[in-house]
């Protein structure tokens, strides 16, 4: 997530190349698009769909679709709350309001600081661990809302 | 390395399972006593010498276990072992010198080694 | 190859390593270094073991004995005592409760006596990075087997017999699957592994993922075989970056190994396997809408038939199991069909796992034979209800599954018990429930869940769970009538019957269940607005007892709206207009003063 805006078509362009003339290219291409920008450029579909002669539509519609690609710029660091059944019996909705509030955010919002991105998930899939959230890649669980401020305090 | 046929997948398997042995249960044991006292009569000195003697004979499926202090400090090093289905002996004032012999007689051939021997238990 | 006298096992799966358990194994090979052990025991990273509630866990072998969250400061002790000089150290044993003796033991431990573990069989004992380990535990004999002594249909008949099911939900028996797929005539098929695990409260794909990799890539190769295809795909969710991070290199070294690949083994047959990262949408675990994304599209269900046996991914015949599956395929292979076909009921074979989470002393994965009660997994695995309260209820296969009462504690875990209950088998997605819970929330709960994952692509699903929603939001606000009743079942039912795919078809079980077990709690929200379990923020109220209020103004200061006001002389009232319900108050107060009704 390091490349700047200038860089899009260029970048997009590279990200491209090894999947010219294979089928299902679609969703890892923005994936990568997604890794090197944190999000998807409207640049990045403009060349997609030039190069790949693939109707704009078409590669919004997928965008759109799935809850992992985001046409606006993220935090640099992404806060996951799980709201897993599990978790949900174990008091997530109560740490997903503290996180809210701490951060001043909305679900799905950013930090004026593009510090922090919040988003509620499904499930993380460690359970035996509820209440769990995710910061970029690693897990905390057994939260407690007093423990939210020390481990946010790690993320810069 | 490419596997072509059952043997190859034998042989990494045979390879695989010994660096696994000691996960695995129902073998040999050769159980030392490692508290203060043990320790202080040189009993870390006797179990390398007893992983040494069984890498050197190849003796994969013996298992080596560190115990603490049973409470016959004057015999001490304490090696105990327990072949599958018979008593547990226990050895006493074990010298590095003895273990190749205790686990030549006694892991190999099943002959105790009786001027070490100190107890049998079942 | 060195030998060594002992093996410490750290556990390396997503439980854990949020536990800390890599910074345990680093500092593990410190100490070791330090005492002048390293060459004698050697450290193993291993998957998940399935007690995730107590990691990080540790198992010091040979003597088998089971360490429990432990921590960074820990390891010294553990090797000093334990390693060093033989000492178990006690305190980080695991007691099941403060009547009974620690347990040593891996074995002796009551959450592992009842469980027979098939699918897990390697959890928690190898690396899952080490494909020798793998080979160790009898990896890739059942391919072997297959390749050089089989027929497809040899393989197809082994399948049948064991009557094994797909345990990704529906439960539809594998052999025949397999056999559809075989018998379609095509120059190329696919075999695909179902990883995007979505259903809330279940990860027992993946701990296999992360903890046995390569008896998912086996059971698929073995597969592949019987049905001739060529080429495999595993769909695995993007929220689970380790599980593709260990797949990655169990690829890799089956390759290298030439157990995957072209000419596997020496003989004809080729096989190839992609992983394809989930982009983060529930309803991709439906078999023909996770085509649909492998393919590039949004992830829609497309109407059956054609099944996926005769025209499924880029319209070629393929083959879809979920990763328990295949999981299950190479002991079925090794052990023959009726092996596996005498544990289990009438109809239901073999073993399942469950994730048991919630309300319950320990939390965790469970591999128990078909035809257990749910009693005994709640109360003889998961050693009861947390702080012993009453059991409530069991939510059972997820937002697609049901909620089952005290009187069905002794209902025999099958695929057909359950669904008579209401229930489904679903995932194995098991979370119990006690008097706190309320189940009109629960209900609400799932299907905000699903109603948010509907692909929009039929109305009865996209419109009727929206309806639905808005009426148990209705409820729970205390604003329900006795009508919304009737109207939530009424549509519960056109929804079930005219979706298009699972998701909608089985998106209203929670609703109609909990209607039909705990219609007294909707009740008591239309008729006396309350919510009995105490869990409805708009149908409770947080009050100050002025006798016990000793005025420290803790409350005051921690509550996030400012609504609390009092002073050293007069006790504290809370301003109900403007409370949010957070319970704030209640957690901080010291004296046991504010209670909540």
């Amino acid at each position: 997530m390091v490349s700047a805006i200038g860089e899009v078509p260029q970048k997009t362009l590279e990200i491209l190349e090894p999947w010219r003339g294979r089928k299902g290219f679609l969703i890892p291409v923005l994936q990568a698009v997604q890794h090197a920008f944190g999000y998807v450029p409207k640049e990045a579909i403009e060349v997609i769909s030039r190069e790949m002669k693939m109707p704009t539509a078409e590669i919004y519609g997928v965008v759109t679709f799935y809850a992992q690609f985001h046409l606006k710029p993220r935090g640099r660091h992404i806060i996951r709350v799980c709201r897993g059944t599990a978790c949900h019996v174990r008091g997530s909705l109560k740490l997903l309001q503290k996180v809210k509030e701490m951060l001043k955010v909305e679900e799905n919002g950013t930090t004026e600081d593009l510090r922090f991105t919040l988003e509620p998930v499904a499930c993380l899939g460690a359970c035996g661990l509820a209440p769990v959230m995710m910061i970029d890649e690693d897990t905390h669980g057994r939260l407690v809302p007093d423990k939210l401020g020390p481990i946010m305090d790690q993320y810069a | 390395m490419k596997i072509t046929s059952l043997e190859d997948l034998r042989k990494i398997k045979a390879s695989a399972t010994d660096q696994t042995s000691a996960r695995s249960e129902g073998k040999t044991r050769i159980i030392i006593g490692l508290g203060t006292c043990g320790i202080a009569a040189g009993a870390r000195a006797v179990m390398e010498a007893v992983l040494e003697e069984l890498s050197k004979r190849g003796l994969k499926d013996v298992s080596v276990e560190g115990t603490g202090c049973i409470g016959m400090c004057q015999q001490e090093p304490l090696l105990d072992v327990i072949r599958p289905g018979e008593p547990r002996i226990t050895y006493g004032l074990v010298t590095v010198q003895d273990v190749p012999r205790i686990v030549s007689e006694h892991l190999v051939n099943g002959r105790i080694v009786e001027d070490r021997l100190i107890g049998r238990a079942d | 190859m060195p030998t060594y006298r002992s093996h410490v096992l750290v556990c390396g799966g997503t439980g854990c390593v949020a536990g800390g358990s890599q910074i345990v194994q680093a500092r593990m090979k410190e100490e070791l270094v330090k005492k002048g052990l390293d060459k004698e025991v050697l450290v193993v990273q291993t998957g998940c073991h399935g007690m995730c509630e107590l990691g990080p866990i540790v198992v010091v072998y040979p003597e088998g004995t089971f360490y429990t969250r432990v921590q960074p400061d820990d390891v010294k002790l553990i090797v000093e005592e334990h390693l060093y000089k033989g000492r178990v150290v006690e305190k980080l044993l695991y007691k099941p409760s403060e009547k009974m003796e620690s347990v040593k033991h891996y074995n002796e431990l009551p959450f592992y006596a009842k469980q027979h573990r098939i699918a897990l069989r390697n959890c928690g004992y190898i690396n899952p990075d080490n494909i020798e380990e793998y080979i160790a535990r009898d990896g890739y004999q059942a391919l072997a087997k297959v390749l050089k002594e089989m027929t497809p249909d040899d393989v197809i008949n082994e399948m049948k017999t064991s009557g094994l099911r797909g345990r990704g939900g529906g439960g539809f028996p594998t052999g025949m699957k397999w056999e559809f797929c075989k018998k379609s005539v095509s120059d190329k098929k696919y075999t695909i592994c179902n990883a995007d695990e979505g259903d809330p409260g279940a990860f027992m794909d993946r701990s296999i993922l992360e903890g046995d990799p390569h008896s998912v890539l086996e059971g698929m190769a073995i597969g592949a075989f019987a049905m001739g295809a060529d080429e495999g795909y595993i769909y695995c969710r993007a929220e689970y970056p380790l599980a593709i991070k260990r797949l990655k290199t169990a690829i890799a070294q089956a390759e290298e190994y030439g157990l995957l690949g072209r000419n596997i083994m020496g003989t004809n047959f080729s096989f190839e396997i992609h992983i394809k990262e989930g982009a983060g949408a529930f309803v991709c675990g439906e078999e023909t809408a996770l085509m649909a994304s492998i393919e590039g599209e949004r992830g829609m269900p497309r109407p059956r038939p054609p099944f996926p046996a005769n025209k499924g991914l880029w319209a070629k015949p393929s083959n879809i199991n979920n990763v328990e599956t295949w999981a299950n395929v190479s002991p079925i292979i090794i052990n023959g069909g009726a092996w596996y076909a005498s544990m289990g009921t009438e109809k239901s074979k073999g073993t399942k796992v469950f994730a048991l989470t919630g309300k319950v002393k320990n939390t965790g994965l469970v591999e128990v034979p078909m035809g257990i009660t749910i009693r005994e997994i709640i109360f003889d695995l998961g050693g009861g209800i947390i702080n012993d309260k009453a059991f409530k209820a069991a939510q059972i296969g997820g937002p697609s599954g049901g909620c089952l009462t005290e009187a069905h504690l002794d209902t025999p875990v099958d695929y057909e018990s359950l669904t008579a209950a209401g229930a489904i088998m679903g995932s194995g997605g098991l979370v119990i429930m006690d008097e706190e819970t309320c189940m009109v929330d629960v209900a609400k709960f799932f299907l905000e869940f699903t109603q948010r994952e509907s692909c929009g692509k039929c109305v009865p699903c996209r419109e009727g769970t929206k309806q639905m929603l808005l009426t148990l939001e209705r409820i729970t606000r205390g604003e329900g009538t006795m009508e919304d009743l009737d109207k939530l079942e009424e549509l519960a039912v056109m929804v079930k019957e005219s979706s298009l795919c699972g998701l909608g078809q089985t998106a209203p079980n929670p609703v109609l269940t909990t209607l039909r077990y705990f219609r007294h709690e909707y009740e008591a929200h239309i008729r006396e607005k309350t919510c009995p379990a105490k869990a409805c923020a708009a149908l409770i109220q947080y009050i100050v007892n002025p006798d016990l209020c000793r005025k420290c103004g803790l409350c005051a200061k921690n509550c996030p709206v400012t609504c609390i006001s009092g002073d050293r002389q007069t006790p504290y009232v809370i301003d109900q207009s403007k409370c949010i319900k957070c319970g704030t108050c209640l957690e901080v107060c010291p004296f046991k003063a504010i209670r909540k009704e």
